[in-house]
């Protein structure tokens, strides 16, 4: 158990942030906003799954995706069928044409449900899409591309055209996808009522702790093996092809692996948030997504997740006092992290010293007089800085 | 395809070509300029759009111009006006060049995130200058209309005029790149920079003025943009996707390349878009290039390097 | 020469052309086991293409690639050094951010999959082995520094270090003596003997005096083709030789 701590966490200070973030999360802000607010948050929070995903992806790995909303829409569309069909019962739909069908569908004079909307009428049918969908998906572009050796550049190339793709496609198929409207108006989960407060307070709950679930599993990724790998494979492709990797598996599992939670990420969005529409998956909010991962800082888990929080939060409040400015705001702020801050708010944190010195005392203060731990691990991947030897 | 005749089929293809010519200039000029910056220094250049946007609204901004204050110019505007859409797009390309992009040499997914954030600044510029809702020039009467070669065979004058344009530019890019001075610099410092700046080319002002053509090559797309659509400050953002796919379909840094995967996805969307509805035609033919580019990623003319 | 069994590696009529262009032509090449064959030739005579086409890394038009009797041609990188061939590229190529010791512990062949690497875990044997190698390349002392403030000779030897790790039965050096000072230079000499002695190495180099101090047999190339073939005295006596390279 202590190895496997000891895996997460490679400084007491990094435990420690995790651990007053966890408290921030789950007991400060439910405490303290309003469950409207909270809602908000929630649904930011969401998006940290897909920015754990690029993380990995990105940060570590060295492969840009521009198509990471693909797969967050993946697994919201699944969700969103599954809610669909259970609020589209015969009786509630009594007044359509053809009543039991969802109501777009009979906007489009369908006349019955098309056949690959028929499983998701099973909730462990939905569940397993939601993960398997997303993950095979992004395993077989990953596979076909990265076995050619694309990479750089053109895979951000082709995964932003497949986003565009994806949400084109589901834009002009409105009979099958609800179109540019998207699916709307779900209200129920097994017959529990999402939309009421009490459930809002729980599918908080529940999708924060899987936040925090997947941000260790990513954190454990990162300090094993595996974690080191990525980063060789990010900086000396060759060295770790000719040391007898096969990088182009590792870096389609990493892909699927970040789609797979990319996929859960937006499954939880569509709970919160009760609807799921193309504009969430287009090429816009994929990129948004690196912005948020950018931001918070690529090659830290905690700094992602918080990068999705601040700038949503920034574009909430801002964009509501100043729309004209906002976009003027964040390019500029996405400039300015690109081009002097590549680690971001994680990166910046970590070189301030007063920081380090306090969390050094906590630290002290807390190590129990039987630890004898060495502290000669610290110099993990952390440190390294990204692209900094890519050519 | 049942309902129709071969007659008619023979002329829908004809004319949907005709209006693919439209798009695949706007497309080969596009795809020129990204291909010269990304052949030139692996720079990616997300707000490629925005400079073909800047192109037009600087066709909007002479139209009215030209309007108000000299409408006896009023023919002949259109000349002059891409000639500016081009210096206009030009000199901000070197300006950015000068501020950002040369920062970021050697980390060309930082220069494609670092342009996306410039064509974010960009866009809320021509929104706050010239409004949210989309502006159409003026175009001179001589652009308007359309030959009828048969009955129910129009071809439209501008396309014909665009297309015109694009051969030029094309023609003009090919040999400044294959017979002036400059471009022997420009291919060198390609090949191996380390040697060029050895041998005393400056290879920084190389990068900045391939860059500043190749954006006010956008401005010229721009400006023949403005013949087949309204411009407003997300249009350039529209075609970026559709650009860097011919400029990555046709082989990366190949001019030759370029103009072959213009000329098919322009054509392909353009006829596709006849039978199927338009978001489809053009699902259909991103669907077929991303297919094709995982099947064969180096494109269709791909460089000949020893090694890569 | 025939197919004798003491050969580890057989390379028969190996071709590759680029556009036309014949980089490595009618190639014929025998490694005998722990021997240590250098290829000596001038400047785009084609050395670091025939490194390319055994490891995979380049695929060969023509002829074919016999590891211990099996086909290494048209196999993909990763498996041709989990058969046992190992490769030192030009540059010294390290992780440079990772500290001596997790270059290599990363190199050791444990736990190459997914899966393994994230089981993968310390054990006493790997530790000792990774102690062992960095004492033969005399970077013991240099466990916990970072690989990137090395000096190039010493990351020439992590390098090389490195492919210890997989313990392959086949090395192959490019220029590994490049840059490096004339002690540095008799260090890597006594290694590369040392190391030799448990499996075979193929080195390319253009330093004559370090040539002669390591080969056991020599091929000179020349236009992508074999000139000549033998001991460094033969082959340095031979008169085409001294046309091409030698007497320049």
């Amino acid at each position: 158990m202590q190895l496997f701590f000891r895996t997460l966490f490679k400084t007491r200070g990094e435990a420690i942030a995790f651990g007053a973030f966890i408290a921030l999360i789950l007991i400060i802000l439910p405490i303290t906003l309003p469950i409207f607010r909270l809602n908000l948050i929630g649904k930011y929070l969401t998006f940290g799954f897909v920015a754990i995903g690029l993380v990995l992806l990105w940060g570590r790995c060295g492969v840009l995706s521009l198509g990471q909303g693909v797969f967050f829409g993946l697994g919201g569309y699944c969700m969103a069928m599954f809610l669909k069909l259970e609020a589209s019962d015969p009786v509630t739909t009594a007044i359509q044409s053809t009543p039991g069908i969802p109501d777009f569908m009979d906007w489009n004079q369908l006349t019955e449900l098309p056949a690959f909307w028929e499983p998701f009428k099973s909730l462990p049918f939905t569940i397993a899409a939601i993960f398997v969908v997303p993950a095979v998906v992004a395993f077989i572009i990953g596979w076909a591309l990265f076995k050619r050796r694309v990479g750089g550049v053109y895979f951000a190339i082709i995964t932003q055209a497949i986003a565009l793709i994806l949400s084109l496609g589901i834009d002009g198929n409105q009979g099958l996808t609800g179109g540019r409207n998207g699916i709307t108006d779900l209200r129920t989960l097994l017959g529990w009522d999402i939309r009421s407060e009490h459930a809002q307070y729980v599918l908080y709950f529940i999708s924060c702790s899987l936040l925090f679930i997947v941000a260790l599993g990513a954190k454990y990724i990162i300090n094993t093996r595996l974690g080191r790998v990525l980063v060789a494979i990010r900086d000396r492709e060759d060295r770790v092809r000719f040391s007898g990797y096969d990088v182009a598996t590792i870096r389609a599992f990493i892909f699927a692996f970040a789609a797979m939670i990319s996929g859960l990420g937006g499954a939880l969005f569509v709970l919160q948030v009760g609807f799921m529409s193309p504009s969430i998956i287009g090429i816009v909010p994929s990129i948004e997504m690196v912005i948020f991962t950018a931001v918070g800082g690529r090659l830290s888990v905690l700094g992602a997740i918080l990068g999705c929080l601040i700038v949503n939060f920034g574009k909430t409040t801002f964009s509501e006092a100043y729309p004209d400015l906002w976009l003027y705001l964040m390019g500029g702020t996405f400039i300015a992290v690109v081009m002097f801050f590549p680690n971001g708010l994680a990166g910046l944190l970590e070189k301030i010293p007063f920081r380090k010195t306090k969390l050094a005392a906590v630290a002290e203060k807390l190590r129990q007089p039987t630890s004898d731990e060495p502290e000669t691990l610290a110099t993990t991947p952390t440190s390294s800085t990204p692209s900094s030897n890519e050519h | 395809m049942g309902e129709y005749t071969s007659e008619e089929l023979q002329s829908i293809f004809i004319m949907q070509g005709f209006s693919g010519l439209s798009l695949f200039s706007v497309l080969l000029l596009m795809g020129l300029g990204l291909a010269l910056i990304f052949g030139q220094m692996g720079v990616i250049n997300m707000a490629h759009g925005e400079f073909m946007a800047l192109g037009a609204y600087t066709v909007y901004f002479c139209s009215t111009v030209t309007a108000e204050y000299a409408p006896t110019f009023g023919p002949y505007y259109f000349v002059v006006a891409i000639a500016l859409a081009f210096v206009v797009c030009a000199l901000l390309g070197a300006l950015v060049e000068w501020l950002m992009i040369r920062h970021l040499y050697h980390r060309p997914l930082d220069t494609l995130l670092a342009t996306w954030g410039l064509s974010l600044i960009l866009q809320q510029t021509y929104r706050s200058i010239f409004g949210a809702r989309e502006v159409t020039p003026t175009l001179p009467d001589w652009l308007m209309g359309s030959f009828t070669l048969k009955e129910g065979l129009d071809i439209p004058i501008n396309g014909v005029f665009v297309l015109c344009l694009s051969i030029v530019v094309t023609a003009f890019l090919i040999l400044f790149m294959f017979r002036s001075r400059f471009g022997l610099r420009l291919r060198a410092t390609v090949q191996n920079r380390k040697m060029s700046g050895a041998v005393g080319i400056n290879t920084g002002k190389v990068d900045r003025l391939a860059f500043a053509l190749g954006c006010g090559i956008a401005g010229i797309a721009g400006a023949a943009f403005t013949t087949i659509g309204s411009t407003g400050p997300d249009s350039g953002s529209r075609y970026i996707v559709d650009a860097f796919l011919v400029v990555v379909a046709g082989g990366s840094a190949s001019l030759l390349g370029c103009l072959a995967s213009a000329f098919g996805i322009a054509q392909a969307q353009s006829i596709l878009e006849f039978f199927l509805d338009g978001t489809k035609g053009k699902v259909a033919t991103l669907l077929v290039i991303v297919v094709a580019l995982m099947i064969r990623p180096q494109g269709l003319f791909p460089s000949k390097v020893r090694g890569h | 020469m025939n197919t004798d069994h003491a050969n580890v590696l057989e390379v028969e009529d190996l071709g590759v052309s680029f556009d036309g262009f014949k980089a490595v032509d009618g190639f014929n090449f025998y490694l005998a086991k722990n021997h240590v064959h250098v290829i000596i030739g001038p400047n785009g005579a084609g050395k670091t293409t025939v490194l390319d086409l055994i490891c995979g890394k380049t695929l060969a038009t023509s002829g074919s690639i016999k590891f211990k009797g099996k086909e290494l041609r048209g196999v993909k990188e990763f498996k041709i050094v989990r058969a046992g061939i190992g490769r030192k590229f030009q540059n010294p190529s390290i992780y440079e951010n990772l500290t001596v010791f997790e270059n290599l512990e990363l190199s050791h062949p444990t736990g190459r999959g997914v899966i393994g690497c994230l089981l993968f875990r310390r054990t006493e044997a790997i530790l000792k082995q990774c102690n062992d190698v960095a004492a033969q390349i005399g970077l013991l002392d240099k466990l916990d520094t970072e690989a990137g403030i090395l000096s190039h000779g010493q990351k020439q030897w992590l390098e090389i270090g490195m492919l210890l790790m997989q313990e392959p039965e086949i090395i192959m050096l490019d220029e590994p003596v490049a840059g490096m000072s004339v002690r540095e230079r008799t260090q890597t000499a006594e290694l590369i003997r040392r190391i030799s002695k448990d499996r075979s190495v193929i080195v390319i180099e253009h330093d004559m005096e370090f040539v002669r101090e390591i080969a056991d047999r020599v091929t000179v190339m020349h236009l992508g083709k074999i000139l000549a073939e033998g001991s460094m005295e033969k082959v340095s006596a031979d008169p085409k030789v001294i046309e091409v390279y030698i007497g320049h």
